[in-house]
């Protein structure tokens, strides 16, 4: 038998389309428009995962995103059949089945009805509140072994996918003058009154069809039509108009500053056979002049023992399973409740043929006219009544009821039912308005939190401010829609939309409903997702929780994936009465983005993969491709780390780059230096405010290194500085440090030395560099040199010509080396620079050289001791701490961190201070990073003198060679250290810092 | 995101057109040798941090790429104004009780 709760006829589904799915791998029946919940329950199926923590069984709860129970895994016949996974964690009330669409229950091994890990159950005395803290927390050394591996295994939300998502994901961004958020009575009545109004608007509604609740409201009539007539022509309106965007399907997930909204719009989830050209989903960027949040009023539990047994659903999504799906989810259904709504649900599934065996109504006296109409449909009711648990662990079989007296409750006995709908009363909305920032206001007599005054150009409408009664509600909307519109530069007057019928009615209960039953044996769930009870609630208080953010962390209420939506005001209520205090004073949780869970893809959209960040590389770059060279990322570009010949892995390739520059020659690429023109009358004044060095006296033609501190006295840049004319200077900083620096010039040139007449623009992407180093680096370049001469007198070391190469081509030729070697780097422009590098390369390879990489490039200057900001100094290191006093000109009055220099911690005894380090073994390699101490084996606790900043093996060396942070470095020298590792300390010797012609005779070569 | 106006290029923009620089009119001393170690640390550590109005600094580096300054309120993220760099700081006060009106 199929589909036994669905009524013959009635709801929104389309009954001429049977849909095919399988659950668990058993296959279903339902009809087009159902959701997956609607399905399911259609097929009598409530069980649909286990909880959390407990793994206990759980059923459908609710109708709509806030389902805290119905959590799947959905593979989609599209994914699946691109070989991707099921996507887990969705909320079965909003998945739209589809033929072919196959879900998966979560939590439970091996099956749904038997689970392991129901154990948990059991042991719950060992999952109290704060039982993360409380359980593990000693020794330290189980975490690794036996917490952490527990937490995970037992932590069951779904499963994430472990392949890549083979789902594609768009991006779109959109300007609007009103954007609202809920479809319902009050967001279609906005949305229709700003139109009018002749404003842009986004309509947005997280559900397949527009209309909320006027999708299952019997009998209400708006304009002289039923509901669901209204919101077709409502629609039929908007979509006429071209000015009005409708988003089925999509969440407004976050409200960020200035009316800058967050929209996800599910494209294609719902279709078996999508256009593969569309996106899964898209992800709207909405900047709006001003915002409507109509984002109603969510049914809260109420909580009594038990409330968790599938079966046990709220009132309102048993109407809507009724109403707009023809599920009657039950032959027998009792119905408990605090409020009125409740029997409207009631009244609604009898009218659809089903069965309701009682309502038990918490209060004494609800409304006549209820108790009335009850009578007149044969339904027994029960006053002062409240359910005090449930019979039946995979299903509800009975129902417990007690009377409240002055006596406290008393068992009134038992009634068969294999459903329960539950209610009490409506928490209006107000993620939305609290990510705003908007405040909220406790309404003590609505026993709710209202949105109190916006922070930004929002306003919220409908039940989610509290307002009841449907010609109310419409009336509420229209005039936000108006206002909203008026606010956005447009005009209109507020419609007025005649409406009867469709009230909820009064009556609410916050907290936990008394029962007769042993407390310490009974659990009544607050927060179902996420296994809170009351109990936990009140032990967290009694622990000495009193803040509820405090409260919330201790116990998880409210962390789940609803953010508390279902759970925080009882649990809130609880709170309080345990402390003694108001709600008020008590506090409620800040609500955040993203209002339901947004898939990874969809915020990621495009920027994957090969899009996931930009590349940037050099004009040689393809020729370091073709030649092998292995590439390291520094910063975004591709730089060639080294080039293996053979079957020459790295320490070979780098071992023979390194020997073959120190004898003959190697060519490196540098293109990727940054590169900063400075022009200008006050050019040389600039630099001296700005550089640690002197520059007046450069002469033309010359360069010199620079070193740039921040105003705290830190290194924080360094580079060769060439002065091309009085009033003209082409500076180069490190590869990452470009922007940084520019922005630094130019913070001081605009806000602190407008007075200086100069001009800073960047020229990285204007000049290729090409080094060439080694002691025939002379005779690799002078061939194809046209106009510079290269003698040693006429174009010393430090020196620069501007000139041309190859018959023509611009160049500005460096003298310099970074290597130790005698060199030059040939800036060329990057659209000749192939052709130079090949002709350089000719020569190199023809004088025996070879093409060096970054790796090679570092062990080099390691041997020279040269640092690496960001390598030697970390943002705390002075120039004195590497040895750098000399290029500080002292005779300058001011530069940019020379007065905090003299600071007393600056100057202070015993800095970490650069220096080499030789293990004593001559063998031993030190990791970077590693720390270095007095002792061989420090006792515990012993500072570090300092640490390995750079370790390589050097083949100038010809043995490991490391430079090293340490604390009154430079009067250690000679002196035995070590490096304490897993395997025992290592023995260091403590040298200066340079490994290869500390004389720097090679340099004039 | 923040919405910004630069008051150079007299166009609003979104936020990831700018860069923040931190708190505005702290002038660096004309002769920083002259201050003693407690007057340089206050002008290089020492910010108001106010709950309320602030004057900042921002550049418009994805833009004109010039400095400017705004007076912004740090619980609300609303910007009250911008004005150029070298133009005098508003007074804060009298922005903050216009705004409580
Ligand atoms: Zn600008």
């Amino acid at each position: 038998m199929t589909q036994q709760n669905r009524t013959p006829e009635g709801g929104r589904i389309d009954r001429g389309t049977p849909v095919t799915f399988t659950f668990d791998g058993k296959r279903y029946q339902g009809f087009a428009g159902d959701t997956l919940a609607s399905a399911l329950l259609a097929n009598d199926v409530h069980l649909v995962g286990r909880s959390f923590k407990y793994h206990r069984p759980r059923g459908i709860v609710t109708a709509g995103s806030e389902e805290p129970n119905a959590l799947v895994g959905v593979a989609r016949s599209r994914a699946k059949h691109a070989g991707g996974e099921a996507t887990p964690n969705l909320r079965a009330t909003q998945v739209e089945i589809h033929e072919g669409l196959a879900a998966e229950s979560q939590n439970r091994w091996p099956s749904l009805a038997f689970d392991i890990g129901a154990v948990n159950d059991k042991l719950s005395p060992l999952f109290v509140a704060g039982f993360y803290y409380k359980t593990f927390m000693w020794p330290k050394s189980f975490w690794n072994r036996v917490y952490e591996p527990f937490i995970r295994a037992a932590a069951g939300l779904g499963k994430a996918p472990t392949k890549p998502d083979t789902d594609t994901y768009a991006n779109t961004y959109a300007h609007c003058d009103v954007l609202v958020a809920g479809g319902g009575p009050a967001g279609l009545a906005a949305a229709l009154a700003a139109a009018r109004s002749g404003a842009r608007v986004i309509l947005a509604d997280e559900q397949a069809e527009f209309g909320g609740s006027l999708l299952h409201e019997r009998g209400a009539e708006i304009e002289g039509k039923p509901a669901a007539d209204w919101v077709t022509d409502a629609l039929g309106e908007l979509g006429n108009n071209p000015r009005v965007t409708l988003l089925p399907r999509t969440t407004v997930f976050g409200y960020f500053n200035q009316n800058f909204l967050a929209l996800a719009e599910r494209v294609t989830d719902h279709l078996a056979e999508p256009d593969p050209a569309l996106p899964r989903e898209r992800m709207w960027q909405v900047r709006a002049k001003e915002v409507v949040l109509a984002t109603g009023a969510i049914e809260r539990p109420l909580v009594f023992p038990e409330n968790d047994r599938p079966g046990v659903m709220m009132a309102e999504a048993g109407r809507i399973y009724a109403n707009r799906y023809g599920v009657v989810p039950g032959k027998a259904i009792a119905v408990a409740t605090a409020c009125d709504s409740a029997w409207r649900a009631a009244f609604d599934i009898a009218e659809a043929g089903g069965t309701i065996a009682v309502i038990a109504d918490l209060r004494a006296e609800p409304p006549a006219a209820l108790v009335e109409r009850a009578g007149s449909l044969g339904i027994p009711v029960e006053t002062s009544c409240a359910v005090t648990g449930v019979i039946g662990k995979t299903r509800v079989k009975r129902v417990l009821l007690g009377r409240i007296s002055d006596a406290g409750v008393l068992s009134a006995g038992e009634v068969e039912a294999d459903c329960l709908l539950m209610s009490g009363g409506w928490t209006p909305n107000v993620s939305l308005h609290s990510q705003a920032r908007g405040k909220l206001d406790w309404q003590a007599d609505a026993g709710a939190f209202l949105p109190g005054d916006p922070v930004q150009a929002q306003r919220s409408a409908g039940s989610c401010r509290g307002i009841d009664g449907l010609a109310e509600v419409l009336a509420d909307g229209a005039r936000a829609g108006v206002a909203a519109a008026t606010a956005a530069g447009h005009a209109g007057e507020a419609p007025s939309f005649a409406a009867t019928g469709g009230d909820a009615g009064g009556g609410w209960w916050l907290g936990a409903v008394p029962h007769d039953r042993d407390a310490a044996r009974v659990r009544a769930f607050v927060d179902f997702q996420n296994d809170v009870t009351a109990k936990d609630v009140k032990l967290a208080v009694r622990e000495g929780m009193h803040s509820i953010e405090h409260i919330k962390r201790y116990t998880t209420t409210g962390m789940a994936t609803d953010q508390g939506r279902l759970s925080n005001m009882n649990a809130l209520s609880i709170a309080s009465g345990a402390l003694g205090n108001e709600i008020p004073q008590v506090g409620l949780t800040t609500f955040r983005q993203p209002y339901t869970p947004v898939t990874f893809g969809t915020l990621a959209t495009t920027s994957r993969g090969d899009l996931f960040d930009p590349v940037r590389k050099t004009p040689i770059h393809d020729w370091a491709a073709e030649q092998g060279a292995a590439f390291e990322d520094v910063g975004l570009w591709k730089r060639a780390w080294y080039f293996p010949k053979g079957d020459e892995d790295m320490h070979d390739a780098v071992a023979r780059e390194c020997r073959t520059v120190r004898e003959s020659v190697g060519i490196f690429d540098a293109t990727t230096l940054g590169k900063i023109e400075i022009v200008g009358p006050d050019a040389a004044e600039f630099l001296n405010r700005i550089y640690t060095n002197p520059w007046t006296k450069l002469g033309v033609g010359k360069l010199r290194y620079g070193l740039m501190l921040n105003e705290a006295g830190f290194i924080m840049d360094d580079g060769v500085v060439g002065r091309l004319a009085d009033d003209r200077f082409h500076v180069t900083t490190t590869t990452g440090g470009a922007p940084r620096v520019l922005a630094h010039m130019e913070d001081y040139l605009q806000t602190e030395w407008s007075d200086l007449n100069v001009w800073l623009t960047s020229t990285t992407e204007q000049w290729a560099v090409i080094a060439v180093q080694g002691p025939k680096a002379r005779e690799a370049i002078a061939p194809l040199v046209d106009d510079i001469d290269l003698s040693g007198d006429a174009f010393p070391h430090m020196s620069l010509r501007e000139g041309h190469v190859m018959g023509g081509v611009p160049c500005r030729l460096f003298r310099m080396s970074f290597t130790g070697e005698a060199g030059y780097e040939i800036n060329v422009p990057p659209s000749r620079a192939r052709a130079v590098w090949e002709a350089v390369w000719a020569n190199v390879e023809k004088l025996g050289g070879c093409a060096y990489g970054t790796e090679a490039m570092h062990v080099l200057r390691a041997e020279k001791g040269y640092i690496i900001v960001g390598q030697e100094t970390d943002g705390t290191v002075t120039p004195d701490d590497v040895g750098m006093s000399w290029a500080i000109g002292k005779k300058k009055p001011d530069f940019v961190g020379k007065r905090s220099l003299a600071r007393p911690d600056l100057v202070a005894e015993g800095r970490k201070q650069m220096v080499g380090l030789l293990t004593k073994d001559g063998k031993t390699l030190l990791e970077e990073g590693a720390q270095v101490t007095v002792e061989r084996s420090p006792a515990r606790g012993t500072s570090a003198l300092g640490h390995v900043t750079s370790s390589y093996q050097s083949p100038a060396a010809g043995r490991p060679i490391a430079l090293a942070m340490i604390a009154g470095g430079r009067d250690r020298i000679g002196e035995t250290l070590h490096v304490p590792m897993p395997n025992g300390g290592i023995a260091v010797e403590v040298v200066q810092p340079v490994f290869v012609d500390p004389e720097g005779s090679r340099l004039n070569a | 995101m923040l919405l910004i106006s630069c008051p150079w290029c007299g166009v609003e923009r979104p936020e990831i057109e700018f860069r923040y620089g931190g708190e505005a009119h702290i002038d660096r001393p004309a002769q920083p040798a002259d201050l003693d170690d407690h007057q340089w640390a206050e002008f290089l550590y020492m910010r108001s941090n106010p709950k309320g109005l602030l004057a900042e600094r921002w550049r418009h580096v994805h833009g004109c790429g010039r400095f400017f300054n705004a007076v912004r309120h740090t619980v609300s993220d609303r910007f009250v104004c911008v004005y150029k760099t070298g133009e005098k700081c508003p007074d804060l006060e009298a922005l903050a009780r216009e705004g409580a009106q």
